[in-house]
């Protein structure tokens, strides 16, 4: 994770295009600026960097299921539960899984687990539009790369 | 059994927090109850589980906004709810 540069997933652990169904992980940093605000002395992972690290779990599934034809936005958020503290050097696994394949839209279950115990789980809505231009798609694609989806294409 | 617009009229009431006595079958969507588009997407949502359907939102949108039709031939109630009967009898005959 660099929280900084909302890179929330370090890796895709398993996708099941099949089931609609993808697993990854991420490591929350020992430090990070954003812990310098949440909070001095008690550093604590925000609920919303949470809610943004199921998005993008849920983002590249979608990604993937489109062959990266299309690109996918957070729309909407239900039932999202912040159920322990995250704090540095928590190693997350990150659940997303389709629910409902809707014309132009997806609504997602996620839940991110420590250890084997559900720290934070929701239903996001998520919607599909063609790519703005080609800056985004080549950006989305690379960090793709990076993550284990599109092999080849230039990852780190 | 309710009929097609009560089981709609019920939904948009409820997920975009309308007063079901101003939904009647000649009601716009997003003219006349005012619903924005996240809420409309919460509305399809609905809709497509309670009916066990795709509402093909994309391709209405393209045809409206290609000229092909008017919004109010899928965005007025009495409307949305024939084309609803129509997918749902789809899926039936699948």
């Amino acid at each position: 994770m660099r929280l900084e540069h909302f890179q929330m997933l370090d890796g895709i652990g398993a996708m099941d295009l099949g089931r609609a169904a993808l697993t990854a992980h991420a490591v929350v940093p020992e430090a990070s600026p954003v812990f310098e605000g949440h909070f001095a002395g008690h550093p604590l992972m925000p609920g919303v960097l949470l809610l943004e690290t199921m998005a993008q779990a849920s983002g590249y599934l979608l990604l993937a299921l489109s062959n990266f034809d299309r690109m996918v936005f957070l729309v909407g958020a239900k039932e999202a539960k912040f159920r322990s503290f995250v704090v540095p050097g928590d190693r997350l696994m990150v659940h997303a899984e389709r629910q409902h394949d809707g014309s132009g839209y997806a609504v997602m279950r996620c839940r991110v687990d420590r250890n084997g115990a559900t720290v934070s789980d929701a239903v996001l809505t998520m919607r599909l539009v063609p790519f703005a231009n080609e800056a985004l798609k080549l950006h989305v694609r690379r960090e793709g790369a990076r993550l284990g989806l599109l092999a080849g294409t230039g990852g780190t | 059994m309710a009929s097609t617009f009560e089981k709609v009229a019920e939904i948009i009431s409820t997920t975009g927090d309308v007063p079901i006595e101003r939904i009647t079958p000649d009601s716009h969507v997003m003219k006349d109850l005012e619903i924005d588009s996240l809420n409309f997407l919460d509305i399809t949502f609905e809709i497509d589980q309670t009916f066990g359907i795709r509402l093909p939102m994309e391709d209405w949108l393209q045809r409206v906004g290609g000229g092909e039709y008017e919004g109010a031939e899928f965005f007025v109630l009495k409307n949305l709810c024939r084309h609803i009967d129509g997918l749902v009898g789809q899926v039936a005959a699948a």
